[in-house]
């Protein structure tokens, strides 16, 4: 998918075309640099420079924005809170909670600085593939294991899940309807030990067969990822814009 | 007669807990032949792959593979490379994320450079005509193009010894066509796990079959599956 991403817009620069390693340093000092920001105009600048990127993620832009969304509704209720729990100016009251005009700025900073940075994230890693992420955290010294872990999950989560959809099925065929009673809930205990133990012995027969093909304890990585100058153009941008960033918050 | 490339002499293996699995088995492969073995499910004949390549223990017995025999895990290593072993379940053994670098991921663990690596991968995949799924994610691939690059991420390490467990399950008939092609156009001595007679009857130069932990001459009973 990526290399059909990558033929579509060789023409006109994408995020695509970069370094995965330097998209990710560019995402983490974005997210740092956002969070420690307080001034409306820097975040405002921030929310800006990440509606930027969108276009030249290719990706979906209602999707992007749905999936932008769907963060927004995990913090929602944070932000209804704030301005009731936070002490200060009274804004307006609601059945006797006063809620501040303090606790207002405070949620809508909250929102800005989640929003941009999330968006910032799907932009620049969302539209990565995940095998390409593994290998860039390698490269950046992520430890062995923790980038194993994660290949490993995106090979073997599907297999998983239509383990479970098989037996779930399997349990359809034969009568079962869940409901709240003591039968239902042993059979959902069943299912869920039978999968940790078919897991359990499939990670077994993975190991004998990457011992088969002469595994040691250290994976090979094949592809080659090359810092060009497009790369450095753009974190030379990148550093620009996130200076201009504290400056504007500094005023 | 010329010395066998994998013999198993003597050789009692059980699970904890269950009765013999094999008992006294003996086992010889020779060159250019293709052997295989038949037998019902949970008999151990897949056990008696994981033995060749030093998978499991056998509780006595001795494993000779390739002129000299095999006893310690550093022996093993030797007998992986060169007896390369198909498991029954492609998903067991594809676990890396793209094809081109499951087949890769045994001539590195051989200390390939990437650029042999590269050369070894395109090769093999224009041999089994699988080309276009050299980028492809290996957990969105049919079943038949799962086993065919399993055989070619095997392949890439060339082997002298191909062990086959049930190939052809779960195959449709073109592809196991397909795979019967391969397999007979290969110049690889192997040993062949299936209880498909007709798949057993166009590969196998001798048939053996596994009854009560040991190895049999077998003639097939039914007619079709005469050669």
């Amino acid at each position: 998918m990526q290399t059909e991403v990558r033929q579509l817009s060789s023409t006109v620069f994408s995020v695509g075309h970069l370094d995965p390693r330097i998209r990710i340093i560019a995402v983490a000092a974005f997210a740092v640099v956002v969070v420690s920001l307080n001034s409306f105009w820097a975040l405002g600048l921030a929310v800006c420079l990440s509606a930027l990127t969108l276009p030249f993620s290719r990706l979906p832009v209602a999707t992007t924005l749905k999936r932008m969304a769907g963060m927004d509704g995990f913090i929602l209720l944070i932000l209804v809170m704030l301005p009731f729990t936070m002490p200060g100016q009274t804004w307006f009251t609601l059945f006797g909670f006063a809620a501040s005009w303090e606790g207002l700025w405070r949620a809508l900073q909250i929102a800005m600085k989640a929003n941009a940075i999330v968006l910032m994230l799907l932009t620049m890693i969302g539209s990565m593939e995940t095998v390409t992420l593994g290998q860039a955290l390698h490269r950046l010294k992520v430890p062995e294991t923790l980038v194993q872990l994660l290949l490993f999950t995106v090979r073997y989560v599907d297999v998983l899940r239509d383990e479970y959809l098989r037996s779930r099925v399997a349990m359809k065929a034969r009568g079962f309807r869940p409901a709240n009673s003591i039968h239902s809930y042993k059979s959902f205990g069943y299912l869920v030990g039978m999968m940790l133990i078919k897991a359990m012995e499939r990670s077994e027969r993975v190991l004998n067969a990457m011992k088969c093909r002469g595994f040691a304890g250290r994976w090979p990585h094949l592809d080659v990822m090359l810092f060009k100058v497009h790369d450095w153009i753009f974190t030379g941008f990148a550093i620009g814009f996130l200076l201009v960033l504290i400056w504007v918050n500094l005023q | 007669m010329t010395q066998p490339l994998i013999k198993l002499e003597d050789i009692s293996f059980s699970y904890p807990g269950r009765a013999a699995t094999l008992e006294r088995l003996n086992l010889e492969l020779h060159p250019n032949e293709r052997l295989c073995i038949s037998g019902p499910n949970g008999i151990g004949k897949s056990t008696l792959l994981h033995i060749i390549v030093g998978l499991l223990k056998p509780d006595a017995g001795r494993v000779y593979a390739f002129g000299s025999q095999r006893v310690s895990e550093r022996d093993f290593h030797e007998v992986r490379r060169l007896a390369g072993l198909v498991f029954q379940d492609p998903d067991d053994q594809l676990f890396c994320p793209t094809v081109a670098e499951d087949i890769a991921f045994g001539p590195l663990n051989l200390g390939k450079s990437k650029t042999e690596t590269l050369t070894i991968v395109d090769q093999i995949l224009d041999r089994f005509e699988l080309t276009h799924l050299r980028e492809r994610i290996t957990h969105k691939l049919s079943g038949g193009e799962k086993r065919l690059v399993t055989l070619a991420a095997v392949m890439a390490m060339e082997p002298r010894v191909l062990l086959l467990d049930e190939p052809s399950n779960g195959l449709d008939e073109a592809t196991t066509e397909r795979l019967v092609e391969i397999l007979t156009s290969l110049p690889q001595s192997m040993i062949l796990i299936s209880h498909d007679a007709h798949f057993r009857s166009k590969i196998a130069t001798r048939s053996q079959s596994l009854i009560d932990g040991r190895l049999e001459d077998f003639d097939p009973k039914c007619k079709h599956a005469k050669p």
